[in-house]
């Protein structure tokens, strides 16, 4: 016993004043490098994976088209679900999504316009294929299908 | 008035209102990129406009049925086989093109940079090739991308190698120089014009057939 009462006696406290710079410097790492989280998802969403992706750099361009099945299905139903902003739409509202979408950007900026389908691996081609159509109509003509590197 | 002396200010819990920053915005923000393949949709078309002709020799049919079986050319193949056959397919250059608008050209011309095997039966020119990618409405969307994928990767396998040839830089790289940007406008033009011309002599036609 002895022997450990007489180690304690002789250390020293640390030193915690420079904590707070420490986490300050994390803080605004993560204020700089990080962007907000805008929406919360509704649907299942595991995005298949691709070699041959592209990055999507100006984020407020981009619009964002979720598909695949509600998570919860007591409240949504089965069968793929497709989600517009916050809330789980169908496919009629996909126009006036993007003439809202549209509206929040200047106009010289409207031909970059990306439309970025976030589609669940296990959806079905055809909700793909009746959101592309309604695309067209709106002559939302440039798209990209989110994908996750694959592990090379 | 005497000065009286200001009490040192604690700053024992500075550190735990910055941990409950910290926390807040790592709970808030999310820091991975959207990427994704890019695809440009066809434009809508009139009712009753004259469908251009396309031989079927330049056709690359590939389909995608409700079980997610691939059928390329009437014959069952796995998603590991596409990309090759669809080199061999737009990299044929069996015949002449057709004219070529970034070079001026009003005659169509042999395809001088395709090392494919000249077949008679394939496509004539890789501005000819179409390839076309029918799928049913109960196609998996995850298939669907994967194959997607394939016909992507072969498109910038060639343009990689005609990259590579001509300026000694890959395409992907000279892409990736654009988007990242140079300080000097002169290199800036003369890589865009390269990636031009790339594109133009690899151009990427990928016709969509949705059947219900």
């Amino acid at each position: 016993m002895s022997k450990f009462n007489k180690k304690k006696k002789g250390m020293a406290p640390i030193n915690t004043a420079s904590l707070p710079d420490i986490v300050f410097m994390l803080l605004f790492f993560f204020m700089v490098a990080t962007t907000m989280r805008e929406t919360t998802i509704l649907v299942k969403n595991d995005i298949p994976t691709a070699t041959e992706i592209k990055k999507l750099e100006e984020k407020r361009l981009v619009m964002t088209i979720y598909v695949g099945e509600a998570q919860d299905a007591d409240v949504y139903g089965v069968g793929d679900k497709i989600q517009l902003n916050d809330k789980i739409a169908t496919i009629r509202d996909v126009r006036n999504f993007i003439y809202m979408s549209r509206k929040k950007v200047p106009e010289d900026e409207q031909s970059y316009m990306t439309t970025l389908i976030k589609g669940d691996k296990e959806s079905s081609v055809g909700t793909i294929n009746d959101i592309k159509k309604e695309l067209r109509e709106v002559n939302a003509l440039k798209v990209t299908y989110a994908t996750r590197p694959a592990a090379q | 008035m005497a000065r009286r002396d200001s009490p040192e200010i604690n700053a024992g819990s500075m550190a735990d209102i910055a941990f409950l920053l910290l926390i807040f915005f790592l709970v808030t923000t999310t820091m991975d990129v959207d990427a994704g393949i890019s695809r440009k949709l066809p434009e809508k078309q009139p009712e009753n406009i004259d469908k251009p002709i396309v031989k079927e020799r330049n056709v690359f049919e590939v389909i995608i049925n409700r079980n997610d079986d691939l059928l390329i050319e009437n014959e069952y193949y796995e998603v590991k086989d596409v990309k090759e056959l669809t080199i061999a397919f737009i990299d044929n250059g069996g015949g002449k093109g057709n004219p070529i608008a970034a070079f001026n050209e009003t005659e169509g011309t042999e395809c001088s940079w395709c090392d494919g095997a000249k077949n008679p039966k394939s496509s004539d020119h890789p501005n000819k090739a179409v390839i076309s990618l029918k799928t049913d409405r109960s196609t998996s969307y995850g298939m669907y991308i994967e194959v997607q994928n394939e016909i992507g990767a072969a498109y910038t396998f060639l343009r990689n190698r005609l990259a590579m040839d001509e300026y000694g830089v890959s395409y992907e790289d000279m892409v990736e120089q654009e988007g990242r940007g140079t300080s000097d406008p002169a290199t800036m033009l003369k890589l865009t014009e390269r990636i031009k011309i790339i594109k133009a002599k690899y151009p990427e036609i990928i016709a969509e057939i949705s059947s219900n």
